[in-house]
């Protein structure tokens, strides 16, 4: 890990979240260390998505704290910033006024700044609907970045793009936060991008984390045995639990006969 | 760019051919019968108007009525854009008022007017509520509308990023609904006219409803043509300006 100053580490103890009768959290505990970057796997409606928006303060857990920096978290705060799935810039702003939304002061300079850093600085005086699908998802990340965040929060902010463009956004989300050093939890479906970016992966199942791993391979990871091993590693309790599942139900069919 | 211009320039010639056919037919049909008075001949309409501008009756009619319904609209206008605006952001307003506001929609605004004249006489008073009136109902919904179909996930961004009250409303509620809300001052713009004309046409003093109803009455022909000419003369620059409003405003949809 780089010069973590800027990071703020989460306690989150014995969190419960309902939506009505559903229980999507359970009893979950997690403690990350402040300039980390946390992956955060599993199936959907796991409830990863939920966690992750509690930690941005969109979501109140119904039992149970969540700590920023030793500080509980009351709503959205300016130290936490996300990236969605979807780039949700404005339209009807160029995209230099969007990156500069992220700014505290509204600061054109620092917005520019922070443009060039995911090098669209030529795009700038453009509007978002003429943009790609990842130039559109780069301007929402120097959006967030651009108030020096202290949490970057990642929901899948990846996933609708193509395999290419994903594998530099890659790239450029470790080189920000390696360079910016906040703290970084990222909710992916996908096991070897959560391999390829998280110094720890987190697996989440039936309400609750069932496998915490330490990645400790070296950056910058490329595609080899090692991240092979760790991938598989995740991927055999992903599935794992899946062909449990199935002969379960096949048991129960047989049984039924 | 230069051809492209001069692919426009055509475009704007095709416009204009059926308008210019439509009155060389008008023409060919008066020319024969020179004592018809039913159907005036074109050039009567335009002496009739040139002598109309000579003695100011034309300015003044047209004044008086575009100042009815520019004020007619303000209010009209004015008051849907807020009730749209507080509906759509307030769910208590919403269930108390918008049940309402949808069962008066349905009445036919013309179907009031003998209503409006006992209640306010046939001053400007009247005129000018009459337009208001159906003028508010395309604002409101849209307006309304608009809002209640804004992205949420916008919304949400704005939050994250510390937006609220006035700053959430000016960056992304406000622009997000604007296409909409235009669809309905585009809309109002027409009921606008329509109400006007019919109103003018039952109680008036003064203004181009009034002018075709004596003219009408004196079998002066020439000058009720004279006087739709004009309402569709203003009808089209009230167009002209809300599409010159809508490409000058949503200049972003252009590209996306």
């Amino acid at each position: 890990m780089s010069e973590n100053k800027n990071g703020y580490g989460i306690e989150i103890t014995n969190i419960n979240k309902r939506f009505g009768s559903l229980e999507v959290l359970k009893d979950l505990n997690l403690s990350i260390d402040p300039g980390d970057f946390v992956a955060i796997v599993g199936h959907s409606g796991c409830g990863k998505s939920t966690l992750l928006r509690m930690i941005a303060g969109l979501d109140t857990p119904t039992e149970g704290s969540i700590r920023l920096d030793s500080k509980e978290v009351t709503g959205v705060n300016c130290h936490v910033r996300v990236l969605f799935q979807e780039a949700r810039l404005l339209p009807w702003k160029k995209v230099i006024s969007n990156v500069m939304i992220g700014t505290p002061d509204k600061n054109e300079a620092t917005a520019a700044q922070t443009l060039e850093k995911v090098g669209l600085i030529n795009k700038k005086a453009e509007w978002p609907g003429v943009l790609s699908g990842g130039q559109k998802q780069r301007v929402s990340l120097a959006r967030a970045l651009a108030g020096k965040p202290n949490v970057l929060l990642l929901d899948e902010p990846l996933g609708a793009l193509d395999a290419l463009t994903r594998l530099e956004m890659q790239d450029l989300i470790e080189k920000l936060w390696s360079e910016q050093g906040f703290t970084g939890i990222l909710v992916t479906h996908d096991v070897s991008e959560a391999v390829k970016l998280a110094n720890r992966v987190i697996l989440m199942e039936d309400n609750n984390i069932t496998l915490d791993i330490q990645i400790t391979l070296p950056r910058p990871r490329l595609k080899d045995n090692d991240t092979n091993y760790f991938e598989q590693l995740i991927l055999n309790r992903l599935l794992k639990i899946d062909i449990e599942q199935k002969e379960l139900e096949a048991g129960k069919m047989d049984f039924a006969i | 760019m230069k051809h492209k211009k001069k692919k426009n320039d055509y475009k704007v010639l095709l416009q204009w051919i059926v308008p210019l056919l439509l009155i060389l037919a008008w023409y060919a049909a008066t020319n024969s019968d020179a004592g018809n008075t039913i159907f005036p001949s074109p050039a009567k309409v335009v002496t009739r108007a040139i002598s109309m501008l000579k003695n100011g009756q034309l300015l003044e009619y047209t004044e008086v009525s575009a100042k009815r319904a520019i004020i007619g609209f303000i209010i009209g206008g004015g008051i849907g854009f807020l009730l749209g605006l507080m509906n759509g952001l307030w769910k208590l307003s919403d269930i108390a008022l918008n049940t309402t506001i949808q069962m008066l929609r349905n009445i036919p605004v013309l179907a009031l007017i003998s209503l409006m004249i006992v209640w306010f006489g046939i001053g400007e008073r009247v005129k000018v509520i009459m337009v208001a009136f159906g003028v508010f109902f395309p604002v409101y919904i849209n307006t309304y509308h608009g809002i209640k179909s804004l992205d949420k996930g916008l919304i949400e961004m704005g939050k994250v990023y510390g937006l609220k009250g006035f700053a959430l409303f000016r960056d992304i509620i406000f622009p997000g609904a604007l296409s909409s809300i235009l669809v309905g001052v585009r809309l109002s713009l027409g009921t606008m006219w329509l109400i006007l004309i019919a109103a003018e046409t039952i109680a008036a003093d003064a203004g181009i409803g009034y002018m075709a109803m004596t003219a009408r009455e004196l079998m002066q022909m020439d000058k009720v043509v004279l006087s739709i000419i004009i309402y569709a003369l203003l009808g089209k620059l009230s167009d002209v300006i809300a599409s010159w409003l809508e490409r000058r405003l949503l200049q972003w949809r252009v590209v996306s």
